[in-house]
């Protein structure tokens, strides 16, 4: 049955249409609900679509690595939970998890838009700042409603107070030193169309995509292709314009 | 000679495309390792290496895996079973609803017979009926690398007709690099067949061969 | 992360080597006699092997396609590959990278000559000083191709960044892990298409394409040493 679709929305593309009457460089309806999870140190669940993926920002206090001392720590995470699609299952994060969390990790430490070096605590303790991403519905490009909701759930979220080495929930002494505002577009190419935000029946039938991570400035600082077809070179500077392009409009919406 | 995948073999021009190889923009290419083969009427690569993949027309030794209602799957050495069915395998009216067919051959045994069918799934039916398949009894089975075997053969059958012959067993070469051997001097025959595929690229090996079966 | 480390000294990165310079290689084929198509390739210290294994029969039956052979890739490090010993087993990072080079390398191969079967690929990482990944795919490339595999071509990979400002290719251990950024780049180089893209960094859109320009050239010089290694193991060949 579903063979069928994914060729009618590949014949849609092929005559330049999109099963939902976007165009090409068009994203779905995006609704951001920022400190959704009063628990949360910051969250932030966004909607792409039918999309949709919380994320939660939690800090801890621990130890330092001990070839960065003087900087707290990240640790991105993704669960995809089986009440968004009938393809997940319950367990540890499979592949394409683990693949999400870590382009996520990549864009918000290579964008160096958490300031790490500014949640050390003492000399033996730092915050570690959990960012873990929950999806809730997967009706096609997790991967950029992911990253929006870091980014959001990150810009939301507040320094807890420390009283003897304990954190005190529920009183906060400041927001966490988010500087930048990276974003993910992923670029992917059809035949020889190029689109940007798949819908789920899209991603079934798309040759190629390349994750972008862009920042602020314009600088990129992450990119990951994936899917089973190849790339020219050419293509791929076409890619990089347009999620250049798209990720101001996306940072708009971050705020 | 050898090439490799993706090396340009030739232009097509209109000739029969065969094993390993690909075409794209009436440009042929290599699809394997192997030894290139271009004739007038036909452009191909003979794989050095690599599993068994059936082919429709090939003869090949198989085993009998499992018993059917109607047939037997038989497993010639390759990531695909194959069926034999019960029409392709017995001349008599066979009612199936009384009869085992394990009567006719069982699991275990082993069967000389030629592939006719090969789907695009690669569902593969082989047939016993032509005069040369058989079912063969005693003997034992040794694997050699399918591309091997026409050098086991031997051109016009000369180096399975020496070693048949100096160690008066009896042998039958599947194209699925499955060989049969029967005799007293099973051994050495094995031994033979081995140093062939061992050492086809050093020149000599006839005399070679003759050498350790006279001894 | 970042450390005060300065990997370029008067133009000279710490091991010698100009910033175009690949380490020296070496690339072997048939190395395990087990498998169907193996190869060990040694970019500088990093040593890697890879091991093919058939189209063999695939169980359980779910797991078949009725139309197409599935390609399954396992990246490993071995415990004793690095400075601190790393745990034996799958870790986050060695399941995305198998992803990823599973990625690589199916486009280049048939996969409708095998349906129903599968293609193993095992990629173990003997010791690590920087770009295992790419030496891993060189290395399966080879093993594909030796285990007779239908391909469309050999795939060549390499590694590129960034260090102090300048363009480097081939980066080792301690280049890896201090770069302003870098890049992994495997392709088809007789059809000049790209199957793996990785970057981490921070670099404006023509740095990346200049990153990706030197890549280019430098897996084509990578397909020639695969092409040599299989020559020299096969031209006694019949």
């Amino acid at each position: 049955m579903s063979d069928l679709q994914e060729k009618y929305v590949l014949e849609l593309l092929e005559s330049g249409k999109r099963i939902d009457g976007r165009k090409f460089d068009e994203y779905r309806e995006i609704k951001i609900e920022r400190g959704l999870v009063q628990k949360a140190e910051g969250s932030a669940v966004v909607s792409l679509g039918k999309t949709k993926v919380a994320a939660g920002v939690k800090l801890e206090i621990g130890e330092p690595f001990p070839d960065t001392p003087n900087e707290g720590i990240l640790i991105v995470n993704a669960e995809f939970s089986p009440i968004a699609s009938p393809e997940f299952e319950a367990g540890p994060p499979g592949e394409d998890a683990i693949e999400l969390a870590r382009i996520v990790d990549r864009v918000i430490r290579e964008s160096k838009c958490l300031q790490l070096e500014k949640l050390v605590i003492s000399q033996q303790n730092v915050f570690i700042v959990f960012v873990d991403l929950h999806i809730i519905n997967d009706h096609g490009n997790l991967i950029d409603a992911s990253a929006l909701a870091a980014i959001a759930a990150l810009k939301n979220a507040r320094i807890p107070k420390v009283e003897n080495g304990k954190i005190v929930r529920e009183e906060f002494t400041g927001n966490l030193p988010v500087i930048f505002t990276p974003v993910v577009v992923s670029v992917c190419k059809v035949g020889n169309n190029f689109l940007i935000d798949p819908d789920l029946l899209e991603e079934n039938v798309l040759d190629s995509r390349l994750v972008v991570g862009v920042r602020d400035d314009d600088k990129i600082c992450a990119i990951q292709k994936q899917g089973s077809k190849p790339l020219k070179f050419s293509d791929v500077e076409k890619m990089l314009d347009i999620a250049i392009a798209k990720s101001k409009e996306l940072r708009r919406l971050v705020g | 000679m050898i090439v490799l995948p993706g090396e340009f073999l030739d232009e097509r021009k209109g000739r029969k495309l065969g094993k390993g190889v690909y075409e794209e923009n009436g440009k042929v290419f290599a699809k394997v390792l192997g030894l290139s083969k271009i004739t007038d009427t036909e452009v191909s690569v003979i794989p050095l290496s690599g599993t068994y993949l059936p082919s429709a027309g090939d003869r090949v030794i198989g085993v009998i895996s499992t018993v059917e209602i109607a047939g037997w799957f038989v497993d010639i050495n390759s990531p695909y079973l194959a069926f034999l069915p019960l029409g392709e395998a017995v001349e008599e009216f066979v009612d199936t609803s009384r009869v085992d067919l394990s009567k006719y051959f069982d699991t275990g045994d082993v069967i000389f017979c030629r592939i006719v069918k090969v789907t695009k799934s690669k569902n593969v039916v082989v047939s016993m009926r032509d005069m040369a398949s058989r079912k063969l009894y005693g003997g034992v089975l040794v694997k050699v690398t399918p591309h091997k075997v026409p050098r086991i053969i031997g051109k016009g059958g000369s180096m399975i007709q020496l070693i048949k012959q100096k160690t008066k067993c009896e042998i039958y070469v599947g194209q699925n690099g499955v060989i049969w051997v029967k005799g007293e001097n099973k051994g050495k025959a094995i031994e033979a067949i081995l140093m062939v595929e061992r050492e086809s690229h050093i020149p000599g090996l006839t005399e070679r061969v003759d050498r350790m079966l006279s001894s | 992360m970042k450390k005060d480390i300065k990997l370029l000294v008067e133009g000279k990165r710490l091991d010698g080597r100009l910033p175009d310079q690949l380490r020296p290689i070496s690339m072997k084929v048939d190395v395990i006699s087990r498998a169907d198509g193996s190869a060990e390739v040694r970019l500088g210290n990093t040593i890697a092997l890879a091991s093919v294994y058939g189209p063999r029969a695939l169980y359980p039956k779910f797991l078949q396609e009725e139309e197409s052979g599935i390609v399954r890739v396992r990246y490993n490090m071995v415990p004793f590959s690095v400075d601190e010993r790393k745990s034996p087993g799958p870790d986050r990072r060695s399941i995305e990278l198998s992803k990823v080079m599973r990625l690589a390398l199916e486009p280049a191969i048939f996969l409708e000559d095998f349906p129903k079967a599968a293609v193993d690929v095992f990629v173990d990482i003997l010791q690590a000083d920087g770009s295992t990944r790419v030496a891993g795919i060189n290395a399966a490339s080879l093993a594909l191709a030796c285990a007779g595999v239908p391909m469309r071509d050999l795939v060549s990979a390499c590694s590129v960044g960034k260090i102090e400002g300048t363009l480097i290719v081939d980066l080792n251990g301690i280049e890896d892990n201090n770069s302003e950024s870098d890049m992994a780049v495997a392709m088809m180089p007789g059809r000049d298409e790209i199957t793996l893209l990785q970057m981490d960094g921070e670099l404006n859109k023509d740095e990346v394409l200049r990153l990706l320009s030197l890549a280019r050239e430098n897996c084509k010089k990578i397909y020639e040493l695969q092409k040599q290694a299989i020559r020299e193991k096969y031209k006694s060949g019949e």
